[in-house]
């Protein structure tokens, strides 16, 4: 039993050293710089990945823009105002979300949402808010908001799960205390519950971005795959789990799989760092009971 | 130091309850068989009785928190001054408002200060005016007796990081910010050590000269120190409501006896 | 005659429709959130069913260009993968979280609980790179085995978890009952304690199962899917996710309509797989870890 235990440690120690191991040309070569160059240049051997973690720090926040309202939301509304009858089967539906893979996801982004972003939601965008330059260029459907709002559907149901959890935590007393100062039932809610379960919401939306940051083949599958940075939303673009999908088999140089490689590494310390920090936030409110993490 | 609360001067708070066959439900179980009781105005009424008889239940009928937990029903008639509480259309929230309510365990809220906690009723109500949130706070903390001891950290502390006896007294303040007429308290210091027990007491004390208080306990000593009427429940009935000094040294009802006596309870 | 002090206010219009407004707004958010999930099961079964058919489970793609073939290979490589994963990650899953829940009330615990958790949250194609590094470049080649081994790991988190939980809730009495009787420790945790578990451990796999079953990313450079029909663990092997993702960004439209069918087979699987841990955990004594 033990050995079996100490396999996670080894485990875990095995990623981090092949990782580190197998970036060293790259971090020898390239040294900080690589965080801040935008040259990514297979061929003239200029490595840079600014693109990447531009490409994944917004389409993750364009997701988590979405997915937060909505995700407290649900879980306002099948934990406070859900008739009985109807709780069990919609919050199943919320959580067969979590279950659909991310290969799938990826299909119905591009046959199905791309179209629609392309032909109804990019129009009426660019019309009412092309001032602000996020919603300008041409309209591919495919693209940095694309990769967005898939995003958002596929985080959505762990931060809805965690909210509802870190409600049911809060204890009866509180919202009693605020029912008895004369409170309607949403101001109940938000003073008695949402209120008091803050830290462990904001540790499910940390956990949310978690999982974005690391999502891959979704992503790759409409955000269009172009090292670039630019404003609009509608352009396309690169994340750093992308990249990886993309071109770690048809790295032909040792120097250019170890830049690919150096991405993962990077990937691997960002996600760790926002893991780490949302368990403790969620620890704190539920008191120390573990929560559930299944839920992809 | 001015307790009074806002009325036309000279006249006194005069809030009578009158309670017509009031029945209280969990689900299909009837925890109140039908109880009639008349509450004088001013003064501290104590419900008595063993675990169980249905005291916390009554009190959280007048008002209108036991139709809060799911399932839970009530019906009869309470009458409050004018008003049926339970009148068609009469809006729950502003019953719970005018009838302020101080429960067993303290639960002041955690994320906020002492001041916001004090404060909570009020901005509730939309009062944002902060000279008169600051006078109302600083008012209910003194009648709470609790003005003086954090007075200099009640914007800074938090309202839970007071001891058992001090987070009753945020709780009492709370209640009175909102200037309810009467004020409903369910064993306030059952889980306090005795000094805050005897603090919390002198304030009910001193609470009766204007507000109708209503105060369940199990402890005896306690309903004879501060009330000057008694009811004695028992299996969701009254059996006795009459003059504290009249319950406990002559009551009329053997069972009533029986549990002063400490025959059971 | 009494003047009552006794007034109730009016509650507030804002107020009301504050309530009014949130209650809507929640609903509303409901129906958002739940508009995809049905988006997507219905265009899955819309543009899925047609291309089903017996042929299309049982042979493997057809060269580009020709019409028919199909996911077969995909479906029995995955099983070929999975069933590496499963022999890797149960064991391995289940001992930890044997060890947690017996011996881990301290601070080597507490430590490896932490790793645990560090794991899950480590993006799938970074176990990817990791096991390319340690197993393909060393076997010089991409395998079903090393597709195994990335999914296995990705399973052990979850596994321990469910696990751990599943020990922790088996009471007391009776592990002492067990000890009473003169039991040596390991010997009660196996027999006694374990089966007593047993239904949570089971569901805890499967939601496990059904978790890696979908995954592509960790297969693009370990086992990096296969045109045709192969059933050696020591050669790249076909993957249901990866043929998916590689019809769906082919430009071929009949590859398109494969890729939709092939989703309905692995959603269908995966669905059925978590709906039977949830009844499973319905009717079992112990709740499952769902």
């Amino acid at each position: 039993m033990l050995l079996c235990a100490l396999s996670v440690l080894g485990i875990v120690a095995l990623v981090v050293t092949e990782l580190v191991t197998r970036s060293k040309l790259s971090l020898h070569e390239f040294g900080w710089k690589f965080f801040f160059s935008s040259q990514w240049d297979p061929v003239g051997g200029e490595f840079g990945a600014l693109p990447f973690i531009y490409g994944t720090l917004v389409s993750s926040a364009l997701a988590l823009l979405l997915a937060v309202p909505l995700a407290i939301g649900v879980a306002v509304f099948i934990n406070e105002m859900c008739p009985a009858g109807l709780r069990r089967t919609i919050s199943f539906l919320v959580e067969l979300l979590a279950a659909i893979p991310s290969v799938i996801y990826g299909l119905w982004a591009i046959f199905v949402l791309a179209p629609i972003l392309r032909n109804h939601v990019q129009p009426f965008l660019a019309s009412t808010m092309g001032w602000t330059g996020l919603f300008t260029g041409p309209k591919y459907g495919i693209g940095m908001l694309a990769a967005g709002v898939i995003l958002a559907i596929m985080v959505l149901p762990i931060i809805a799960s965690i909210t509802r959890e870190v409600m049911l935590a809060v204890p009866h007393p509180q919202r009693e205390a605020v029912l008895a100062l004369g409170a309607t039932r949403w101001e109940m809610i938000r003073i008695g519950v949402l209120r008091n379960a803050r830290a462990g919401i904001v540790g499910g939306v940390i956990l949310g971005l978690g999982r974005a940051l690391g999502e891959t083949m979704a992503v790759t599958m409409v955000i269009g795959n172009t090292p670039q940075i630019v404003k609009s939303l509608f352009a396309p673009a690169h994340s750093m789990a992308s990249v990886i999908a993309n071109e770690f088999s048809e790295a032909s140089t040792d120097l250019y799989l170890s830049a690919v490689i150096e991405i993962g590494l990077a990937l691997f310390i960002i996600t760790l760092i926002v893991n780490v920090i949302a368990r403790a936030l969620v620890w704190m409110t539920t008191g120390g009971m573990p929560v559930r993490a299944d839920v992809q | 130091m001015d307790c009074r609360p806002r009325h036309a001067e000279g006249s006194r708070v005069k809030t009578e309850i009158h309670v017509r066959d009031l029945k209280a439900y969990f689900g299909t179980l009837e925890a109140l068989h039908g109880i009639n009781m008349d509450i004088d105005h001013g003064g501290v009424t104590a419900i008595i009785g063993p675990s169980g008889c249905g005291k916390s239940t009554f009190v959280r009928c007048l008002n209108r928190m036991h139709e809060t937990i799911p399932g839970a029903t009530v019906k009869g008639n309470v009458r409050v001054g004018d008003i049926d509480i339970y009148g068609n259309g009469t809006p729950a929230v502003e019953v719970r408002r005018r009838i302020g309510m101080v429960f067993q365990k303290p639960n002041p809220f955690p994320t906020m200060s002492i001041y916001d906690n004090v404060a909570a009723g009020l901005k509730l109500n939309g009062v944002r005016n902060r000279k008169r949130l600051d006078e109302v706070v600083e008012r209910s903390l003194k009648m709470a007796a609790l003005w003086d001891e954090v007075k200099d950290v009640m914007k800074k502390k938090s309202g839970a990081s007071l001891s058992g006896g001090q987070q009753q007294r945020v709780c009492i303040a709370r209640a009175l910010a909102v200037e309810p007429e009467v004020i409903l308290m369910d064993e306030p210091a059952s889980a306090l050590d005795p000094i805050s027990t005897s603090k919390i007491e002198e304030l009910i004390y001193q609470l009766k000269e204007n507000y109708t208080v209503v105060i369940v306990t199990h402890n005896m000593q306690q309903a004879a120190r501060v009330s000057s009427y008694t009811g004695f429940f028992l299996l969701g009935d009254l059996v006795e409501f009459d003059k504290t000094e009249k319950i406990f040294t002559n009551p009329s009802d053997k069972r009533t006896e029986d549990y002063i006596t400490g025959r059971f309870g | 005659m009494s003047s009552s002090g006794f007034t109730l206010g009016r509650l507030s219009l804002s107020r009301r429709l504050q309530d009014r407004l949130a209650t809507m707004a929640a609903a509303a958010a409901a129906v958002i959130v739940l508009t995809p999930l049905l988006a997507i099961f219905g265009y899955l079964v819309v543009k899925g069913v047609g291309s089903l058919s017996w042929s299309f489970l049982t042979h493997p793609p057809a060269p580009v260009g020709e019409a028919g073939g199909g996911v077969g290979n995909g479906i029995v490589g995955s099983g070929i993968i999975l069933g590496i994963a499963c022999l890797i990650g149960i064991p391995l899953g289940v001992g930890a979280g044997i060890f947690l829940a017996e011996y881990g009330r301290n601070r080597l615990g507490y430590f490896i609980r932490f790793t645990a958790d560090v794991l899950n949250g480590v993006p799938s194609i970074v176990i990817g790179i990791a096991v390319y590094g340690v197993v393909v470049m060393r076997q010089k080649h991409f395998s079903a085995f090393a597709g195994g081994v990335a999914l296995g790991i990705m399973m052990i988190p979850t596994v321990t978890r469910a696990t751990e939980e599943m020990l922790l809730m088996v009471p007391q009495s009776i592990r002492e009952a067990a000890l009473a009787l003169g039991i040596p420790q390991w010997r009660s945790t196996l027999s006694v304690t374990l089966r007593v578990a047993t239904s949570g451990v089971i569901t805890g796999v499967m939601l496990a199962f059904a978790r890696v079953a979908g995954e592509t990313a960790p297969l693009l450079f370990t086992a990096f899917g296969n045109q045709f029909w192969n059933t050696k663990p020591n050669q790249p092997m076909a993957a249901l996710p990866l043929q998916i993702y590689t019809y769906a960004i082919s430009p071929f439209d009949e590859w398109h309509r494969q890729a939709w069918a092939a989703s309905l087979v692995l959603i269908a699987f995966i669905v059925g797989t978590v709906a039977m841990v949830r009844w499973i955990a319905g009717r079992g004594m112990l709740k499952g870890a769902a």
